[in-house]
C-alpha cells in the first residue's frame, strides 16, 4: 500500500502534464486521445482506491522517517519574569512527551534547561529558546549526544540528550477515513469523466478540459492523502485553481463572472488558511500533522492555538461553503458544465473543505466545547439558509447548489455534536463517547451519501440541459415521457436527498436527527426535521417541474441522452441504492474505520502514525 | 519569546487592507490588487514567524567565509540562522499566488471583452 498512495497523486498529475504535449497532433485527435487518457486514469483511480481496502492502513514517509523515540518531545513554558535561584534563566519545560528522546534522557516537567554543550566542550552555552535546542539536536551526527545543564528544584544536573532526527520528508497516510474518501472521489470522478464524454461535445479545446479535470482529481487525492499541512495547502490550491478554470470553461459572460468571484473568494480562504498554518508552525515547530498532534496531546490549552483554529474554521469553512462564506457557491456551481458541477458539489467542498476541517479539529488541534459549538452553529445556519434559498429558485442548477450548502450544514452539525460530546467526556467508553462515535459516523455517512446523490442530480439535470438547452424550470416540464431513463435516475436522486427509505439519504438523515436529539439539543433536532421537510418540498418542486407535468411545445421531440451519460448516472444511482440497502455490510468495512479514525482523536492518530 | 509584537500586528493590518479592497471596491482590477495584498500579508506573517533572535544579539549575515578556523562560522550560522522552513512555504505560496493572479487577470480581461467595463455593478448578471 505504500506504493499506492503516491500513485494516486502522481498518475493524474502525470496525465494532466501529458495532455498538453499532444499539441502537435490535429485537434480532433487531441480531443479523442485526451478523452481516452482521462477514462483510463479514472478507471485506474477506482481500482487503486478500492485496492487500498484490502491492505492494512499505513503511513508513508518519503524522506527520513523518525520513530517517536527520536522526537525531541518537549514543550516549553513561558519564561519567568525574573530569574531566581529556584527558577534560573533558561527554558522551563512544560510537558515531556512520553516515549520521546527527552523522556528517555530523564527530563521531567518543571526542569529548567539553562545551557548546553557538546561532550568535548568545557563551557556551557546559554539556551534561550526551545527552538534552539531543537535545531541543535537535529543537527548532530547520529550517535553523538549533547549535554544539557538543567536546574531542578534548586540543584543543577547534567543530562545526556542523544541526537534526534528532524523530519525531512513528505508524509502521506491512508487510514480509514482517507480510504473512504478516496473511494468516494474515484467513483464520482469516474461518473463525471464518463458523462463528459458526451456532454462536452459542443465545447472546443476539450484537451484542456480533461487536463484540468485530471488536476482536480490529483489535487483532491493529494489533500486527502497528505500527512502534513504543507501538502494539504499545496494540493488544495492545485484543485482550487483547476476548478476555477473548469467553472469558466464555456467562456460566456455569466460563467466568467462566476469563475472570477469563485477565484477571489477561494484566494481569501487560502490566505486565511496560510495564517492559521503560520500560527500552528510557530507554536509547534513542525508542519507534520502527527508531530503537531504528539505535541498538542500533552500541552496546555493555548490561546494562540484557538486563534489558529478560528483561522482554519474560516478558511476551510469558506472552501466548504458554510453560511457566512457561501457567496461563491451558487454562482460557481450553477455556471459550470454539468459534470464539473457534479465534481465540485460532490467532491471539492467535501475533500478540501469538510474533510480537512474534521481532520484538523479532531486529530490534530484537539476538540473543545467552543469549537464544537461553532461547528454546530455554522451547520445549523447553513442548513436553514441553504434550504430557504433553495426553495425559491427557478433555475434548477442554482436550486441544487443551494441545496448543497444545506446538506453540508447537516454534516457540520453532526461533526459539531460529535466534537462537543468528545469535549465533555473523554475517558474511555461512556455515554458521551458513544454519542460522539454515532455523530461522527452519521456525518461521514451523510458526506458519502451526498456525493452520490448530489452528483446524480447534477448529472441528470445536466442531461436535460444537454438535450433541451433550457435551465429554467418554468419553461420545462414533462421530461418523464421524453427521457425515461434520465427521469428515473433523477427520481432516485431526488428521493434519496429528501430522505425516503430505502435510499441512503433516509438512513443518514435519520441518524443525524437521532444523534442531535440524543446529545440533548432538542431545538436543533426540531430544526433539522423542519429542514428535512423543506428539502422534500424543494425536490418535489424539482420533480414536478422537470419530470411530471405537461411537455411544452418545443420540447416534444427531445430524445433520451446518449449511452455514456446514462452509464454515468447509472453508476451513481447504483451507489445511492447500494449504500442504503447494503448499509449493514458496508458499515464495518467502510464507515466504522473512518468514524474511528476521528473519534480516536490525538492519541490514536499519533499511535497510528508512529506505530506506537 | 516574542519581544516585539508590532511586525505581527502590521501583517494583520495589511491583511485587513486587502480584505477591504476585495469587499468594498467596485473595480475588478482593484479587487485583484486586494487579493495580491492579502496574499502578501499572509506571506509576510509566515516569514515573521520564522525569525530567530541571534545569540550574540545582532544578526549574522548568511555568508560563510571560511569553512574551518576560529569561531566555527558554519556552525555559528546554523545556530543563529532564521528558520528556513517558513521561507520554503512562502516560496510555494508565492508561486501559487502567481498562478491565481494570472488566472484572475485573464478572467478580468475576458470580462472586459464581453462587457466593455471593469465595473462590478455592471457585470453582475448572476443574482439571487
Amino acid at each position: 500500500m505504500e506504493r499506492l498512495l503516491p500513485l494516486l497523486v502522481l498518475i493524474p498529475l502525470g496525465a494532466a502534464f501529458l495532455i498538453p504535449l499532444l499539441n502537435f497532433a490535429g485537434c480532433r485527435i487531441r480531443w479523442r486521445v485526451s478523452e481516452a487518457i482521462a477514462v483510463l486514469v479514472a478507471v485506474a483511480m477506482v481500482l487503486i482506491s478500492f485496492g487500498t481496502f484490502g491492505r492494512a492502513p499505513v503511513s508513508v514517509w518519503l524522506g527520513s522517517s523518525p520513530g517517536k523515540s527520536e522526537l525531541l518531545g518537549l514543550t516549553e513554558r513561558s519564561p519567568a519574569a525574573q530569574a531566581t535561584a529556584a527558577r534560573p534563566a533558561g527554558v522551563e519545560i512544560d510537558e515531556v512527551v512520553p516515549g520521546s528522546a527527552a523522556a528517555a534522557a530523564g527530563l521531567e516537567p518543571g526542569d529548567v534547561i539553562t545551557g548546553w554543550r557538546s561532550p568535548s566542550d568545557s563551557e556551557f552555552r546559554p539556551l534561550r529558546s526551545i527552538n534552539e535546542l531543537r535545531r541543535e539536536n537535529a543537527a548532530l551526527r547520529p550517535g553523538s549526544t549533547i549535554v544539557l545543564h538543567v536546574g531542578r528544584g534548586g540543584r543543577s544536573l547534567e543530562f545526556n540528550l542523544p541526537a534526534g532526527k528532524s523530519v525531512t520528508g513528505i508524509a502521506m497516510f491512508g487510514d480509514g477515513l482517507t480510504r473512504m474518501l478516496l473511494a468516494m472521489i474515484s467513483v464520482v470522478s469516474l461518473a463525471a469523466v464518463l458523462f463528459s464524454l458526451n456532454y462536452m461535445q459542443p465545447y472546443s479545446k476539450l484537451h484542456l478540459y480533461y487536463a484540468a479535470l485530471m488536476l482536480i482529481i490529483a489535487g483532491m487525492n493529494g489533500v486527502v492523502v497528505s500527512g502534513d499541512l504543507f501538502g494539504i495547502y499545496i494540493f488544495m490550491e492545485v484543485a482550487a485553481v483547476a476548478s476555477c478554470v473548469l467553472v469558466g470553461f464555456g467562456v460566456e459572460s455569466v460563467e466568467l463572472e462566476a469563475s472570477f468571484k469563485y477565484l477571489i473568494l477561494s484566494a481569501v480562504g487560502s490566505a486565511l488558511v496560510l495564517l492559521g498554518i503560520a500560527i500552528v508552525y510557530s507554536l509547534r515547530g513542525t508542519l507534520n500533522l502527527a508531530q503537531i498532534a504528539a505535541f498538542t496531546q500533552h500541552a496546555k490549552p493555548n490561546d494562540a492555538l484557538l486563534l489558529a483554529t478560528a483561522f482554519f474554521l474560516a478558511g476551510f469553512g469558506l472552501k466548504a461553503a458554510m453560511v457566512p462564506f457561501h457567496g461563491w457557491l451558487p454562482d460557481a456551481h450553477s455556471s459550470a458544465p454539468a459534470p464539473v458541477s457534479a465534481m465540485l458539489s460532490g467532491l471539492m467542498i467535501k475533500a478540501t473543505g469538510v474533510y480537512v476541517l474534521a481532520r484538523l479539529v479532531f486529530n490534530v488541534l484537539g476538540v473543545s466545547a467552543a469549537v464544537g459549538h461553532v461547528l454546530m452553529a455554522m451547520g445549523i445556519l447553513s442548513m436553514v439558509v441553504g434550504v430557504l434559498l433553495a426553495v425559491g429558485q427557478w433555475d434548477f442548477k442554482r436550486l441544487l447548489a443551494y441545496s448543497s450548502i444545506s446538506q453540508m450544514g447537516y454534516v457540520m452539525l453532526a461533526l459539531g455534536v460529535g466534537a462537543e460530546a468528545l469535549a465533555r467526556g473523554t475517558a474511555g467508553a461512556g455515554l458521551w463517547t458513544d454519542i460522539a462515535s454515532l455523530a461522527v459516523f452519521a456525518a461521514m455517512f451523510h458526506l458519502v451519501n451526498h456525493a452520490a446523490f448530489k452528483g446524480l442530480l447534477f448529472l441528470s439535470t445536466g442531461s436535460i440541459v444537454y438535450r433541451t438547452g433550457a435551465r429554467d424550470m418554468e419553461q420545462l416540464g414533462g421530461m418523464g415521457r421524453a427521457m425515461p431513463w434520465t427521469s428515473f435516475f433523477m427520481r432516485i436522486g431526488a428521493l434519496s436527498i429528501s430522505g425516503l427509505p430505502p435510499f441512503n439519504g433516509f438512513f443518514s438523515k435519520l441518524l443525524i436527527v437521532v444523534v442531535v436529539v440524543w446529545a440533548g439539543h432538542w431545538v436543533l433536532g426540531g430544526v433539522t426535521v423542519l429542514v428535512s421537510l423543506m428539502t422534500l418540498v424543494t425536490y418535489v418542486k424539482l420533480q414536478r417541474h422537470l419530470i411530471d407535468g405537461e411537455t411544452p411545445e418545443r420540447f416534444r421531440n427531445v430524445k433520451e441522452s446518449p449511452f455514456f451519460m446514462q452509464a454515468a448516472m447509472g453508476i451513481l444511482a447504483a451507489a445511492c441504492v447500494g449504500l442504503g440497502l447494503f448499509l449493514p455490510l458496508l458499515k464495518p468495512a467502510l464507515f466504522d474505520p473512518s468514524a474511528q479514525a476521528l473519534v480516536q482523536q490525538l492519541s490514536g492518530y499519533v499511535t497510528f502514525f508512529f506505530g506506537g | 519569546m516574542i519581544h516585539n509584537l508590532l511586525p505581527y500586528m502590521m501583517a494583520f493590518v495589511i491583511f485587513a487592507v486587502g480584505l477591504y479592497a476585495i469587499a468594498v471596491k467596485k473595480n475588478l482590477i482593484k479587487a485583484i490588487i486586494g487579493v495580491i495584498i492579502l496574499e502578501d500579508a499572509a506571506n509576510l506573517f509566515l516569514v515573521l514567524v520564522g525569525y530567530r533572535v541571534p545569540a550574540s544579539g545582532e544578526p549574522i549575515p548568511p555568508i560563510i567565509i571560511a569553512r574551518t578556523g576560529a569561531g566555527r562560522p558554519a556552525a555559528d550560522l546554523l545556530r543563529n540562522a532564521v528558520d528556513p522552513l517558513p521561507q520554503a512555504l512562502v516560496l510555494a505560496s508565492i508561486v501559487i499566488g502567481l498562478a491565481v493572479v494570472a488566472l484572475l487577470v485573464v478572467l478580468a480581461l475576458r470580462l472586459h471583452q464581453k462587457y466593455g467595463t471593469f465595473d462590478l455593478t455592471e457585470i453582475s448578471k448572476l443574482k439571487g
